[in-house]
């Protein structure tokens, strides 16, 4: 049981960051393994934030969102924006945005280490018990989940009871078709990668609440999210939210009862799994 | 039977003076340019083989962490009980099979899984060694002592990449070279003309996972203490990555046109400037993108089809006066 919960928190703040993956790659068509450090420069900011002005990460949400917003929808414009005109078919996209993500990843990993070094970083912000169904858990957990969840809650409004919602969904489906109803993709895309880029920096915000992290751990989290999206079915922000707690989970359990150095086997058995028996995710469709 | 042509009996024989004059290194240092032409073989050996399965298939693959770990972990497991040429065999079995089993649960479904799949692959056999070390034995590193010196390595590395080059020239010329033509070209045709497409891929991607463990394998003398971190380091597969699409994989030669400038530069970078070197590695993929798309020799190509269209009618005119 406490495995379960343990895993339900810890899969919330998954949830925000595959939510942000999956709405770059399955709405942008950018696959953008540099996600994992927009991760972890929220981690830094909102740690510089705490200590050196003693602004809750709550608080630092409102900052630290609106730049993420702003800086992904600059990268996705002036970097990104040309492969995909260049780009004659999807494979060619493929590659070239895989390479242009490894590329922003080391630059930005670069910059982070010789900023902060190779170091371990940790604040303490609400340290205390919450108990639980009997079981005490740290408050600073499941204060991030209850926010992911408010964020997760938001971003659901957004894509299915607002217009610029509806077409963020429609260019997910197919961006020629979205193009014959008026929609302006380019626009469209830049936005949903922007919104990605702040999902994923509020995961981190809230993230570095209750979890050690460092300079160079950016990589590990994008591995994660891919996987995540790939279980929720590509572009399906339901199937996020799922499969992000389902890995919480899993990953909570492989480490408590195994073995802690082995959370990337449980995550790559997951994977297998699915890419066994669901290659298409969890609630994808077949494709023909 | 193999059937050469004229100009490539010229290419060969080029091609084993070169091999010559590179054998005989070691006789005229065996100090710091030994070493750096050790590093220089050794990426021009991981690069080739990487292009042989990413050059035709547009596929980026990770994996090379992997298989030079896992090459370099049989050497370190067994070199007290087996002789080392069979660990070395070993080593490119090894990684042949784990090869075969990522591209069997990927290959067959579509490329991006099999990018991510490879992304954190090093990761996971180093997490899985790590475990049954701690497991099973009580210490967490190896030791490899060997007679195998510097200059042992550096024959046993350039007749590696000697034979990564046949292999390639020959896979260029066979059933399964001609097929990976058309895949790489649209695999849509290729499969309904009667390709499987993923044995093809499935196949590739083990020969050239094999020879990387062998590499593996072959470097492990040099490192003498062995352990997981160092064995499955992850900037292997992003090093063979940049360097072979520098150069470029659309001919065999391509990758080593990016090989020996860039392992000279991260040599420079990695003494002088240590913190920089992930800048510098992002900085080298973004030029890829914007700049090198098809990687130097691309572009020397685009150059000659451009001089050739421009001075083209003088050059066919004398074409046909030797004619």
């Amino acid at each position: 049981m406490t495995i379960i919960v343990t895993g339900i928190l810890l899969g919330g703040t998954y949830a925000l960051i595959a939510m942000g993956l999956t709405l770059q790659y399955g709405v942008a068509r950018i696959m953008n393994l540099a996600n994992g450090e927009t991760l972890v420069a929220a981690c830094f900011i909102a740690f510089w934030l705490f200590t050196a002005y003693h602004i809750n990460p709550l608080l630092g949400l409102l900052v630290i969102a609106p730049a993420a917003f702003v800086i992904n929808g600059a990268i996705y414009w002036y970097l990104l924006k040309p492969l995909v005109d260049r780009a004659k078919n999807r494979g060619q996209l493929e590659v070239d945005s895989i390479l242009a993500t490894f590329g922003l990843l080391f630059l930005l990993q670069g910059i982070m280490i010789l900023a902060f070094g190779g170091a371990y970083f940790s604040y303490t912000f609400l340290a205390e018990r919450f108990m639980i169904l009997g079981s005490p858990y740290g408050l600073n957990r499941v204060v991030a989940f209850v926010a992911a969840a408010v964020i997760a809650v938001g971003l659901y409004i957004y894509l299915f009871h607002t217009r610029q919602g509806t077409a963020v969904r429609a260019v997910a489906v197919d961006p020629t078709s979205a193009n014959l109803v008026a929609i302006d993709v380019a626009r469209t895309a830049m936005i949903a990668f922007a919104l990605g880029g702040a999902l994923t920096a509020c995961g981190g915000a809230l993230l570095s609440t209750f979890y050690t992290f460092n300079a160079s751990m950016g990589v590990v989290f994008t591995m994660k999210a891919l996987i995540i999206v790939i279980m929720g079915g590509v572009g399906d922000v339901r199937g996020a939210v799922i499969a992000a707690l389902v890995l919480g989970i899993a990953e909570t359990a492989v480490a408590s009862l195994i073995d802690p150095g082995l959370t990337i086997a449980a995550t790559y058995a997951l994977f297998i799994l699915v890419l066994l028996f669901r290659p298409q995710g969890i609630f994808g469709r077949q494709q023909s | 039977m193999i059937s050469l042509t004229q100009n490539e009996i010229r290419i060969g024989l080029f091609a084993a003076a070169v091999v010559a004059a590179a054998a005989m290194l070691p006789l005229v240092d065996q100090g710091f340019y030994l070493s750096l032409a050790v590093n220089i073989m050794l990426y021009a050996a991981l690069c080739t083989a990487w292009s042989l399965f990413s050059g035709p298939t547009h596929l980026v693959s990770l994996a090379t962490a992997a298989f030079y770990g896992l090459g370099t972990y049989a050497v370190g497991l067994w070199i007290d009980n087996l002789p080392y040429p069979l660990l070395v065999l070993l080593g490119g079995l090894g990684a042949a099979a784990l090869a075969g089993i990522v591209g069997a649960a990927t290959l067959r479904i579509s490329g991006v899984y099999f990018v991510i799949f490879t992304l954190g692959l090093a990761e996971l056999v180093r997490q899985l060694v790590s475990w049954s070390q701690a497991k099973y034995s009580t210490r967490m590193g190896l030791y490899v002592f060997t007679d195998i010196r510097e200059m042992h390595i550096f024959w046993m590395l350039l007749a590696l990449t000697v034979v990564v080059f046949l292999t390639g020239w020959l896979i260029n010329r066979s059933r399964l070279g001609f097929a990976m033509e058309i895949i790489g070209n649209d695999e849509t045709v290729a499969r309904h003309s009667g390709i499987d497409t993923a044995r093809a891929k499935i196949i590739l991607f083990m020969i050239s996972g094999a020879f990387i463990g062998i590499a593996g394998a072959i470097m492990a003398p040099r490192y003498s203490y062995i352990e997981p971190p160092s064995a499955f380091n992850p900037m292997i597969s992003f090093l063979v990555v940049i360097m072979a699409l520098l150069g470029g994989t659309k001919r065999l030669w391509g990758p080593l046109v990016g090989v020996i400038p860039f392992t000279i530069l991260m040599d420079l970078v990695s003494a002088r400037f240590p913190h920089h070197t992930y800048i510098v590695m992002g900085i080298a993929f973004l030029a890829i993108v914007y700049l090198l798309p098809d990687g130097v020799t691309g572009r020397l190509e685009q150059l000659r089809s451009w001089l050739r269209t421009r001075y083209g009618k003088r050059e066919t005119a004398i074409e046909e006066k030797h004619a």
